[in-house]
C-alpha cells in the first residue's frame, strides 16, 4: 500500500491529524536535507515534502524563492533528489513527496520521472503548475506505479471543480488556504472554515491544508477543520536563520517539535 | 491547407504547445476571461468600441511604406515596411492592451497589472489605464529599469507604479513571474493584462487575435498596392506579438513565406541569446508549454539581447507550432546586426527603428539571407527606437 494511504488510514484510526512538513531539498545541501528528515520523523512529523528547486517559482513568496536559488547554485537536481530518497528509504519508511515545478519533471520525461522516483521510494509528488485539466495522463501513469499525484483545491475553486478533482483525488487533497504565494501570515483567513467543509463533504479523502500557516497555534486550527495542516515557509526560515551553524538539524528539528505539541 | 480546425483547441493547445499550466487559483480566473472573450468577439458593440479606439485613439490603419532606398540597398526588388512604429506610444503593444482593458472593464476589474520588459507594453497598458480610469501597476526588472529610463517616466507620467523587480535576472522574465504571483494573491480584483502571445490559454490566442489587426490590413494594403500577395513577411520575435499579428492573418496563404527573427544576443555560441526556437527545447515556462532556454535539467537559462523587448528565455507557443509544422521559419542575428541595421535604416530612410525591430531589418541585410532578389517582402517595423537611443549611445 502506498505509504501516504497507509499513513492517513492509521491517523484516522488513532483520530489524529497529519502534521507536513515542507523544505526545499538541497537546502543548504542534500546531505543536510536527508538529515532534517530523519529528525523531522523523531520530532512527529507525519509526511515530508521534498521542494525541488526551480528557478522560476511562481507560487512562492520571498522565502522559498531564495532557498530555492541557494540550492541551485549548489547544483542540485531533481535525479539529486531521487538519489537522496533512495537512500532515506534504507531508514525509514516516512511518507515522502516531492514537489516540483512541472519543467524539471517534464524535461526528465514523465514516465521516466515516474518510474525512478516510484523505484527510489518517493510515495507522491505535488506540482503547482500542473492543474488536471493537463495532469490527467501524467497523474494514471503515477497511479499505475505506485506514486499518487496529490490534486489541490484553492479558494477560487467552482463547486463543480471541486467535485471533479475529489473523484480523481488520491492520497490527500492539497487544499491552498489563501489567494496568493506560499509564506507565513498574521491570520488565517477567514473563509477557510467554510471553504474546507464544503470541500470535506465532496470527498471521502484527506483534505490537508497549506500556505500561510507559521505557527503552532495555526496548525491547530487548521488541523481542526481539515485532516491536516502543511508548514513550509516558516520551517525554512528557521533553516535559514539556522545556516551556518552546527546544530542546525537540531535547532530545526526543536522547532518543528514545537508545532506538534 | 495546413489544418481545418481552428487552433487552439478547448483546452488551449497548438498540437503539442501550449496548454495552462498555473496554479489552480487562476484557474477560474482563465475559466472567467476565456469566456468573457469569446463572448465579447461575437459581440458587435465589443468589436465596434475596439475599433473605434484603434482608429480614433490609436491611429490606425498604420501606413504600409514602400521603402525604396532600403529596398536598393538591400538588392531586393520592394521592402515594405509595416509602420507600427506610428502607432499611438510608438509601438504595436497598444492594439493588445486597449482590447484587453475594454476586456477588463466589461468584467468589472478596477486594477490592471503587466509585465514589460522594453517598456513598450508597460507604457501601452499604462495608458489604456489612464485613458479607462483604472488602477495600474507595471512590474519591470531592475536592470530594464536602467537600459529603458524613459519608458519608465512615461509610465509614472501616466499614473502608474513601476514596481522594480529585483529576483532572478532582473528582466522580463522575472518581471512576469513577479506579475504572476501578484495576480495568484490579487485575483479577484486584478486583471493581468500579459503583453505578449505566450502565457496560458487563453492568452496566446486573445493576443494573437488582437494583433491580428496588424496582418489584416497588411493584406489589404498590399493587395491594393501590387494585386498580390506579398513573397515574404518579416518580423522580430521575442515573446512573438507583432510576428503572430502579422502572420496569422496569411497562415492559409502558403506560397507566403514567413520569417521569425530572434535575438542572437553575442552569439548563439556564446549562450548569450534569447533565441528559445532557433536554440531552445520544448519546455514549460509562464504558463505555457512552447519552446525555451533551460539547462538539462529543467531549469530556466537566463537570456541576453540589447533589445530588452526580445530578452525573453520564452516564446509564444503558436510560434513553436508553426516551426514544428514548418509553416514559419526561424532564425536569429546577433545584437552587432542589430545595430548595424538600427543605424542603415535611420541614415536611408530617416526611420529610426525600436532594436527589436532592427532585428528584422538585420536578417535582410544578412549575406546568407533566404530571401529571393525579385521578391516583395513586408518587414514589419513593430516599434520606433527613441527609447533605445541611450543604449545604443553607450
Amino acid at each position: 500500500m502506498n505509504r501516504i494511504v497507509k499513513k492517513f488510514a492509521e491517523l484516522k484510526k488513532k483520530k489524529k491529524k497529519a502534521f507536513i512538513a515542507f523544505i526545499t531539498a538541497g537546502y543548504p545541501s542534500l546531505a543536510v536535507t536527508g538529515k532534517l528528515v530523519l529528525e523531522f520523523e523523531k520530532k512527529g512529523v507525519d509526511l515530508i515534502e521534498l521542494g525541488v528547486p526551480f528557478s522560476d517559482p511562481l507560487a512562492d513568496g520571498p522565502v522559498i524563492q531564495e532557498a530555492s536559488l541557494y540550492s541551485l547554485k549548489k547544483k542540485t537536481t531533481l535525479a539529486k533528489i531521487i538519489a537522496l530518497v533512495k537512500d532515506l528509504r534504507r531508514v525509514t519508511d516516512l511518507p515522502i513527496c516531492l514537489m516540483s515545478y512541472y519543467n524539471p519533471v517534464f524535461c526528465m520525461g514523465e514516465k521516466q520521472f515516474v518510474e525512478r522516483a516510484s523505484a527510489a521510494g518517493v510515495d507522491g509528488v505535488i506540482i503547482p503548475d500542473l492543474p488536471f485539466e493537463e495532469a490527467e495522463g501524467f497523474a494514471n501513469y503515477a497511479g499505475r506505479k505506485g506514486l499518487v499525484n496529490i490534486y489541490f483545491l484553492s479558494p477560487t475553486s467552482s463547486p463543480e471543480r471541486i467535485r471533479t478533482i475529489s473523484r480523481r483525488a488520491r492520497g490527500f487533497i492539497y487544499y491552498v488556504s489563501l489567494t496568493g504565494v506560499t509564506g507565513g501570515r498574521k491570520n488565517l483567513s477567514s473563509d477557510l472554515k467554510n471553504n474546507l467543509s464544503r470541500i470535506k463533504s465532496a470527498t471521502s479523502v484527506p483534505v490537508c491544508a497549506g500556505f500561510g500557516i507559521s505557527s503552532a497555534s495555526q496548525l491547530r486550527q487548521v488541523q481542526r477543520m481539515c485532516d491536516g495542516g502543511i508548514v513550509g515557509s516558516a520551517i525554512v526560515s528557521k533553516i535559514r536563520e539556522n545556516i551556518s551553524r552546527r546544530d542546525l538539524v537540531k535547532r530545526t528539528g526543536d522547532f518543528v517539535e514545537r508545532f506538534n505539541v | 491547407m495546413y489544418h481545418k480546425k481552428r487552433l487552439p483547441d478547448k483546452k488551449g493547445h497548438f498540437g503539442d504547445f501550449g496548454g495552462r499550466f498555473v496554479p489552480e487559483t487562476l484557474i477560474y480566473a482563465l475559466d472567467e476571461l476565456e469566456k468573457e472573450y469569446l463572448g465579447a468577439k461575437k459581440d458587435k458593440g465589443f468589436r465596434r468600441e475596439l475599433s473605434c479606439y484603434l482608429e480614433e485613439y490609436a491611429g490606425r490603419p498604420t501606413p504600409l511604406y514602400q521603402a525604396s532606398r532600403l529596398s536598393k540597398y538591400l538588392g531586393i526588388r520592394k521592402v515594405y515596411l509595416k509602420r507600427e512604429d506610428l502607432l499611438h506610444t510608438g509601438a504595436h503593444k497598444v492594439n493588445n492592451t486597449l482590447g484587453q482593458v475594454i476586456l477588463a472593464r466589461r468584467m468589472g476589474k478596477k486594477r490592471v497589472i503587466a509585465e514589460t520588459g522594453a517598456g513598450q507594453h508597460g507604457v501601452a497598458t499604462a495608458t489604456v489605464a489612464a485613458l479607462f480610469g483604472m488602477q495600474c501597476d507595471i512590474y519591470m526588472g531592475e536592470e530594464d529599469i536602467r537600459r529603458q529610463e524613459l519608458n519608465v517616466l512615461r509610465m509614472k507620467l501616466l499614473g502608474a507604479r513601476v514596481i522594480a523587480v529585483k529576483s532572478g535576472t532582473k528582466t522580463l522574465k522575472d518581471a512576469m513571474t513577479e506579475a504572476l504571483r501578484d495576480w495568484v494573491t490579487n485575483v479577484r480584483s486584478t486583471y493581468y493584462i500579459i503583453g505578449t502571445v505566450a502565457g496560458p490559454h487563453p492568452y496566446p490566442a486573445m493576443v494573437r487575435d488582437f494583433q491580428s489587426v496588424i496582418g489584416i490590413e497588411t493584406k489589404r494594403q498590399v493587395l491594393r498596392k501590387e494585386k498580390r500577395l506579398p513573397d515574404y513577411l518579416v518580423a522580430c520575435v521575442g515573446g512573438g506579438s507583432n510576428a503572430m499579428g502579422l502572420f496569422h492573418p496569411f497562415f492559409k496563404d502558403e506560397r507566403v513565406k514567413m520569417i521569425g527573427v530572434e535575438a542572437a544576443g553575442l552569439g548563439l555560441s556564446s549562450g548569450k541569446h534569447s533565441a528559445s526556437l532557433v536554440a531552445g527545447s520544448a519546455g514549460v515556462l509562464h504558463g505555457c508549454k512552447s519552446d525555451v532556454l533551460e539547462d538539462r535539467s529543467g531549469q530556466i537559462n537566463n537570456a541576453h539581447s540589447i533589445a530588452a523587448g526580445l530578452d525573453y528565455p520564452g516564446v509564444g507557443p503558436e510560434h513553436a507550432y508553426y516551426k514544428e509544422i514548418g509553416r514559419a521559419f526561424y532564425t536569429a542575428v546577433c545584437d552587432k546586426e542589430a545595430m548595424e541595421a538600427f543605424r542603415l535604416l535611420s541614415r536611408i530612410e530617416g526611420i529610426i527603428p525600436a532594436l527589436e525591430s532592427a532585428h528584422a531589418i538585420a536578417y535582410l541585410m544578412k549575406p546568407g539571407r533566404k530571401i529571393n532578389k525579385k521578391s516583395i517582402v513586408v518587414v514589419c517595423l513593430s516599434g520606433r527606437g527613441d527609447k533605445d537611443l541611450h543604449e545604443s549611445y553607450c
